[in-house]
């Protein structure tokens, strides 16, 4: 049984039912006077399956679909192929898809836009150490994978270098 | 310690002390890190997560963490062992998941206090467990850890979006907060949905007792926060602190007066009914034996029966579960073996007939 919202002929997705000095009301709302009524404020959290679904489909529902022919440089991972894992692949994905994930991350949690709280200690040098390290390493892995030991031989001492250096 | 020792008895985490621990089973704090310069685990190759195994583990064993710490290579253990480590909640069922040729491990430590997984979603989820409401004392141990970890290792970190992790959920602060509660009063009088809507209202889940998509067996619920970024970890502590846990344990406090008010026959025959099939019954499955335990702990709780005490409960609740019953019986055995065995396990630990 489908029921109509109580204001107009649209199908009801929100339902509620409030018991007030023994009075019981219950409503039946579409999306928009549900938003209209605040109701919608307090929704509830969406998992974030569902918002990457939700997303898609407004990208392929035409206009804005930029974000999906994003492609991380470091690890490879397209746009369209987190949004069907809902996993980054590396932590250089963050920078790569800032524009497509900001909005996903900001509705999976609660409008937050920046980190609040613990900072590890050793993040004051971090960030261009950070993608020095991942470059060495991604360097590390083609030497391995064209059989280049020497090379990797090589990498694997600035490796080891670099790291003892800040520690 | 080792993996046999360990089957014989609950964890710390289990021992039925702490504060509420009547309502509130156990605390537990949940860190999510990465380390920087590595891809994450999904997006890397077998030696890749070789590289990344070893390291955290040479710096889990070598930092000093705790007095014991044991290293379960996971790859090497059978698929039973590793199904004792989620009946006891050391790792998570997806970190079981997979053969041999998995390139995982946990540490586990200070009595089965924390366990550190190595390779799951994340490079390292620092668990640390805590029986009863001890969730500040869970996330210092918690914090502790990973002091000793960051001064060894880089952390994949940015200043926007705090620690990065494999799934943009734990982005942020990575900290999962959760509380364990037996709420067997709500269930029996309808109410469990007041619980669901006050989780609701400040954004957290409400799961069963394997977390998630499991059912709430045994009236065990547990309760943890879903959003990871823009507030910090004594933010989140405290809604569990100062709102949702002395809110649930006011209703269930009162669900309960309200049974021995209204209804003390109907409570003492399902105490008394639990009681009688868990030390006579000859076939039990594990969910009913659940139920029977909710029962009888509510029972042991509100004073209406003292034929056995919460600890030896509380161990039941783990012993029965299929790992560990083989583990304990020392064979495999097939379901309706088992259901034989659980029954026999039960009336042999509660003097029954």
């Amino acid at each position: 049984m489908k029921r109509k919202c109580d204001k107009c002929d649209r199908p009801a997705t929100h339902h509620s039912v409030e018991i007030i000095k023994g009075q019981k009301i219950e409503k039946n709302l579409c999306d928009e006077h549900a938003a209209e009524e605040g109701l919608l404020v307090k929704a509830v959290h969406t998992p974030i399956n569902e918002l990457l679904s939700n997303f898609v489909k407004i990208h392929s529902g035409g206009g804005g679909g930029e974000s999906k022919d994003l492609t991380c440089d470091n690890c490879g991972l397209t746009f369209a192929e987190f949004r069907e894992q809902s996993l980054v692949g590396c932590p250089e994905c963050y920078r790569a898809f800032e524009k497509g994930l900001a909005p996903l991350l900001e509705r999976a949690h609660e409008g937050a836009t920046h980190h609040v709280g613990k900072v590890p200690a050793r993040a004051g040098s971090g960030e261009a150490r950070q993608q020095k390290l991942m470059r060495l390493r991604k360097r590390l892995s083609d030497a391995v994978s064209a059989e280049d030991y020497e090379m990797a031989a090589a990498l694997r001492d600035d490796i080891r270098r670099f790291e003892e250096k800040s520690s | 310690m080792n993996l046999a020792q360990m089957t014989e008895h609950a964890g710390e985490w289990l021992r039925g002390i702490g504060p509420h621990s009547d309502i509130v089973i156990s605390s537990r704090i949940r860190l999510a890190r990465n380390l920087a310069g590595h891809l994450f685990v999904n997006r890397s190759n077998r030696r890749q997560r070789y590289d990344v195994l070893t390291r955290c583990r040479d710096e889990i064993l070598s930092g000093r963490i705790a007095d014991s710490i044991i290293w379960v290579d996971l790859g090497e253990s059978s698929d039973m062992d590793r199904q004792l480590l989620v009946e006891r909640h050391l790792i998570s069922r997806q970190h079981a998941r997979g053969g041999n040729e998995q390139l995982r491990g946990v540490a586990i430590g200070g009595e089965e206090t924390f366990a550190i997984m190595v390779n799951e979603e994340d490079h390292l989820r620092i668990q640390v467990l805590r029986s009863g409401m001890q969730l500040a004392e869970a996330f210092d141990q918690a914090n502790r850890i990973d002091d000793v970890l960051e001064s060894r290792m880089d952390y994949a970190f940015n200043s926007r979006w705090g620690y990065l992790t494999a799934c943009p959920t734990n982005v942020g602060t990575g900290i999962r907060v959760s509380v364990m509660l037996h709420l067997p009063a709500l269930k029996l009088t309808g109410e469990i949905e007041k619980v669901r809507r006050a989780a609701r209202d400040l954004h957290l889940a409400v799961r069963g007792l394997f977390g998630e998509g499991s059912e709430a067996l045994g009236d065990l619920y547990q309760v943890s926060n879903q959003t990871t970024l823009g507030r910090a970890e004594q933010e989140f502590l405290a809604d569990f602190q100062h709102t949702i846990v002395p809110q649930i344990l006011s209703y269930e406090q009162q669900a309960r007066q309200a049974l021995l008010r209204q209804a003390p026959s109907q409570l003492d025959d399902k105490i008394w009914r639990a009681w009688a099939i868990l030390t006579h019954a000859r076939v039990l499955g594990t969910d009913e034996v659940l139920q029977y335990l909710s029962h009888l702990r509510l029972g042991v709780n509100l004073g209406r029966i003292d034929t056995v005490d919460i600890p030896k409960i509380n161990e039941l609740f783990l012993l029965t579960q299929p790992a560990h019953l083989q583990r304990l019986t020392g064979c495999e055995m097939d379901q309706s073996t088992r259901r034989e065995a659980r029954a026999a396990l039960i009336r042999q630990r509660l003097g029954g007939g």
